[in-house]
C-alpha cells in the first residue's frame, strides 16, 4: 500500500477545472486511487462527484493512497497535478475565449 | 423595445403572447425539451413484458455512455464557459462511481428510474449540504438524470436541441445556461410559454436582434418543424403561415432595411441632438454594435462574472474592457459596475439565505461586504483606459442615497476615471436626483428596475406584466423627476432600460428633457427615425400629454394621438 500526502494548490481548491484534470488523471492511470481529507473516509479518486463532494479547499492536504507495481509511480504523478495550480490554465480557458 | 399586450394582437389562428422587439420572422420549430415525467417504479418493458434484471443492466449502462458522448460532442463545439459546464457535466455522466452504485440497485431488482433518482437524490444531497458552488452543481447533476432517464425509457433527450437548421426555438422556459447553449447562428427567434418582457430571455433576444415572443399559451404543444410565424411586433405565433403572411414580413424586413441606412446622429426635426446609444453585455457585443449607434449607453459587465467560481482578475478584466473600448473606436462607453445579486447570483459573492434578494444586497450594495470586487472593477477599466487612450464614462447600479453616490465617485475618481455617474433604478434615487446629480457627472434611469421598485412587482412575475408597465404613470412621474434635476443641473440624464427602444416612449422621454437612449443595437433605426421626424417641442407637448394620463393605456394613447400619422403607420405603432 503506497501513501503520499499532498496540499491542494488550486485557488478555488478541488472543485471545477482541478477536480475535473484530477479525477480524469487518476481514470488514465488505470490504478484505483482513494482520496481522503485528513480524518475523513476516502472516497474512490478517479469519481468526480466523490472528489468534488470532498470539498477540499485551497491549502487543505489531502492522503492518497493506492496498492501495486504502479502505485509509487502513479501517486507521484498525482501529486504534481495536485501541487500544481491547476485554475492557472482555467484563467486562460477563459481569457482566451473571451 | 416595443412590447404589445396579448389583448392587442389581431385575431388569427395563432397563438397569442407579449411581443418582445418588432420583427417577424418565418421558420421551423424547434422544441425545447422539457425533463421526462415517467414514474419512478415504472418497470422497463421489452415487448410488454418487464426486462430482466439483466437486460436492464445494458440498457442503463449504454444510456449513461450515449448521454456522456453526447455531452462531450456538444462541449466540443461549444466555448468558454459553456464548454466547461458541458464538459463537467459529461464527465459526470461518465462518473464511474454513480454509474456502478446504479448498476447495483438495478441488479438487486430495483426499477431503473428508482435507481438512478435513488443513487443521483443521494449525491445532490451531499452537494447541496456542501453548499456554495457544489450546490449549483446540483442543477448539472439533475441534468444528468433526466437524459439517462429519458434514454432509458426511450424518449427524447430534454434540453436546447442541436438545431440543424434555423429554427424558431420554443420551450416553456429557458434558463440563461440553456440560452447560452443556443447556437445562435441557428436561431430565427425565441418563443417561450413563461417568462416576462424584461426577463432575461427578452433581453438576451433584443440584444441579438431576435424577434421574441414571451407567455404563449400553448407553444411547447407545437410539434417539432412545424412551419411557423413569428411576428413580435403583434405578439402572435402563426403555424403554417399563408403567403400573404410571408409577403407582409418580406416587406416589413424591407422597411426595416430601409430605415437602417440613416445612421447619423440622433436629432429631433428641428436639430435637438438625442445621442442614440447600444447596450452590450460582453466585447464580442461591442463589435456587433454597428455605425447606427454614437456609442455604448450601457456595458452590462456581470457578463464576466457570472457562471463563474471566482472573481475574474484585473488582467483579464482589462482585456475584455479594452476590447470593448477598441470595438467601439473612441465613440462614447458607458460601463456599468457589476450589478449581481437577486436574479444573478454570483458563487463568490451573493448571500444564499436573503428572503427578499432584490431589496437586498445587490448592485452597488456589494461593497458593503465585497469592496475588492468594485475596486478591482474600476483598476481595470483605469487600466484598459490607459491602453486603449479612450475615455469610458463609468456608472454604479442600485444606488439609493446620495452618499452612496458620493462614495462611489471618490472610489471611481481615485481610480482614475474622469467621467462618473450613478444609475436611477430606486425611487429614492428619482425622488432626490438633484442631490445625486449635486454628487455626480451624469445618471442614467434603468427603467426595468425602476417600475420592478416603484410598482413593488418582480420583474421575473411574468403574470405582472400590467404593472410592470413603464407607461404607469407613477413610473413617468419618477423618469419626469430625474430629467427635470438634470435639465436644471446641466448633466446628462440618459435611459437605459427596455423601455428606450420603443421609438413612442422615445419621443416621450426626449420630451421630458433625457439626453441619451441606450437600447439593444436592433431597435436603433426605429427610434431613430422617430425621433427625426418630431420637434422637440412636439416631444415636450406628448410628454405633457403623457403625465396628465390616468393609467398606463391613456397615457400610451396620449402620446399615440400626438404622433406623426406618418410615421406611426411606418412603424406599425
Amino acid at each position: 500500500m503506497a501513501e503520499r500526502t499532498v496540499a491542494v494548490a488550486s485557488r478555488v481548491g478541488l472543485h471545477a477545472r482541478p477536480a475535473m484534470l484530477f479525477t480524469q488523471a487518476v481514470a488514465a492511470s488505470g490504478v484505483p486511487v482513494t482520496i481522503a481529507r485528513a480524518g475523513g473516509a476516502p472516497v474512490d479518486a478517479a469519481s468526480i462527484l466523490f472528489v468534488m463532494s470532498l470539498g477540499v479547499p485551497h491549502g487543505e492536504e489531502v492522503t492518497l493512497t493506492a496498492d501495486g507495481p504502479d502505485a509509487d509511480r502513479v501517486l507521484d504523478e498525482l501529486v504534481t497535478l495536485l501541487s500544481t495550480d491547476l485554475d492557472a490554465s482555467e484563467a486562460d480557458a477563459a481569457g482566451g475565449a473571451s | 423595445m416595443t412590447t404589445t399586450s396579448a389583448a392587442d394582437a389581431p385575431a388569427g389562428t395563432g397563438l397569442r403572447g407579449v411581443g418582445v422587439g418588432r420583427r417577424a420572422v418565418v421558420g421551423p420549430v424547434a422544441q425545447v425539451r422539457p425533463a421526462p415525467d415517467v414514474a419512478p417504479d415504472a418497470p422497463l418493458l421489452v415487448d410488454g413484458a418487464p426486462a430482466t434484471p439483466a437486460h436492464v443492466r445494458t440498457v442503463v449502462e449504454r444510456a449513461f455512455a450515449d448521454v456522456a458522448a453526447g455531452l462531450r460532442t456538444q462541449a466540443e463545439g461549444a466555448s468558454g464557459t459553456v464548454r466547461d459546464v458541458l464538459a463537467a457535466t459529461a464527465q459526470m455522466a461518465d462518473d464511474a462511481a454513480l454509474r456502478g452504485q446504479v448498476l447495483t440497485r438495478v441488479d438487486g431488482g430495483e426499477p431503473p428510474v428508482a435507481a438512478i433518482d435513488g443513487v443521483v437524490d443521494t449525491f445532490a444531497a451531499m452537494f447541496e449540504q456542501a453548499g456554495g458552488y457544489l450546490a449549483e452543481r446540483v442543477t448539472d447533476l439533475r441534468s444528468v438524470r433526466d437524459r439517462v432517464v429519458a434514454r432509458v425509457v426511450g424518449l427524447p433527450e430534454p434540453g436546447v436541441p442541436h438545431l440543424a437548421q434555423p429554427s424558431v426555438v420554443v420551450a416553456r422556459d429557458l434558463a440563461p445556461a440553456d440560452t447560452a447553449a443556443l447556437d445562435l447562428t441557428k436561431v430565427l427567434a425565441i418563443v417561450t410559454e413563461l417568462g416576462g418582457p424584461t426577463g432575461h430571455t427578452a433581453i438576451i433576444a433584443g440584444q441579438l436582434g431576435l424577434p421574441c415572443v414571451v407567455r404563449v399559451d400553448g407553444a411547447t404543444t407545437l410539434a417539432d418543424g412545424t412551419v411557423v410565424a413569428v411576428d413580435a411586433a403583434a405578439g402572435t405565433v402563426t403555424p403554417d403561415p399563408d403567403d400573404a403572411v410571408r409577403d407582409a414580413f418580406e416587406r416589413r424586413r424591407a422597411a426595416d432595411a430601409a430605415l437602417a441606412q440613416d445612421t447619423g446622429p440622433g436629432a429631433t426635426a428641428d436639430g435637438h441632438a438625442v445621442a442614440l446609444l447600444a447596450n452590450i453585455g460582453t466585447a464580442a457585443d461591442a463589435q456587433r454594435v454597428g455605425a447606427g449607434a454614437e456609442g455604448v449607453g450601457l456595458f452590462r459587465t456581470e457578463v464576466l462574472f457570472l457562471e463563474r467560481t471566482q472573481a475574474p482578475t484585473v488582467d483579464e478584466q482589462t482585456d475584455a474592457y479594452a476590447a470593448a473600448l477598441r470595438a467601439v473606436d473612441g465613440r462614447k462607453v458607458v460601463v456599468r459596475t457589476l450589478d449581481a445579486g437577486a436574479d444573478k447570483p454570483l458563487a463568490f459573492a451573493t448571500q444564499p439565505d436573503e428572503e427578499n434578494p432584490a431589496l437586498g444586497v445587490r448592485g452597488y450594495r456589494l461593497v458593503r461586504s465585497h469592496a475588492e470586487l468594485l475596486d478591482t472593477q474600476l483598476a481595470a477599466l483605469a487600466r484598459a483606459q490607459e491602453a486603449t487612450g479612450s475615455t469610458p464614462w463609468v456608472m454604479a447600479p442600485m444606488i439609493a442615497t446620495p452618499d452612496e453616490a458620493r462614495d462611489f465617485a471618490a472610489r471611481a475618481r481615485a481610480a482614475g476615471v474622469a467621467t462618473v455617474g450613478v444609475m436611477v433604478e430606486v425611487p429614492a434615487a428619482a425622488l432626490r436626483a438633484r442631490d445625486l446629480l449635486a454628487e455626480v457627472d451624469f445618471v442614467s434611469i434603468g427603467t426595468n428596475d425602476l417600475a420592478q421598485y416603484t410598482m413593488a412587482t418582480d420583474r421575473l412575475r411574468g403574470e405582472l406584466a400590467d404593472l410592470l408597465d413603464v407607461w404607469q404613470p407613477a413610473v413617468l412621474d419618477l423618469v419626469a423627476t430625474t430629467a427635470r434635476a438634470g435639465l436644471e443641473a446641466g448633466k446628462p440624464v440618459g435611459v437605459c432600460g427596455e423601455s428606450a427602444a420603443d421609438p413612442l416612449m422615445a419621443l416621450v422621454l426626449v420630451g421630458l428633457g433625457v439626453t441619451s437612449l441606450s437600447m439593444a443595437a436592433g431597435a436603433l433605426p426605429a427610434v431613430r427615425y422617430a425621433v427625426r421626424h418630431h420637434t422637440r417641442a412636439t416631444c415636450e407637448a406628448i410628454a405633457g400629454a403623457v403625465l396628465r394620463a390616468r393609467t398606463a393605456a391613456d397615457a400610451r394613447a396620449a402620446a399615440l394621438a400626438l404622433v406623426d400619422p406618418d410615421v406611426a403607420a411606418t412603424l406599425a405603432l
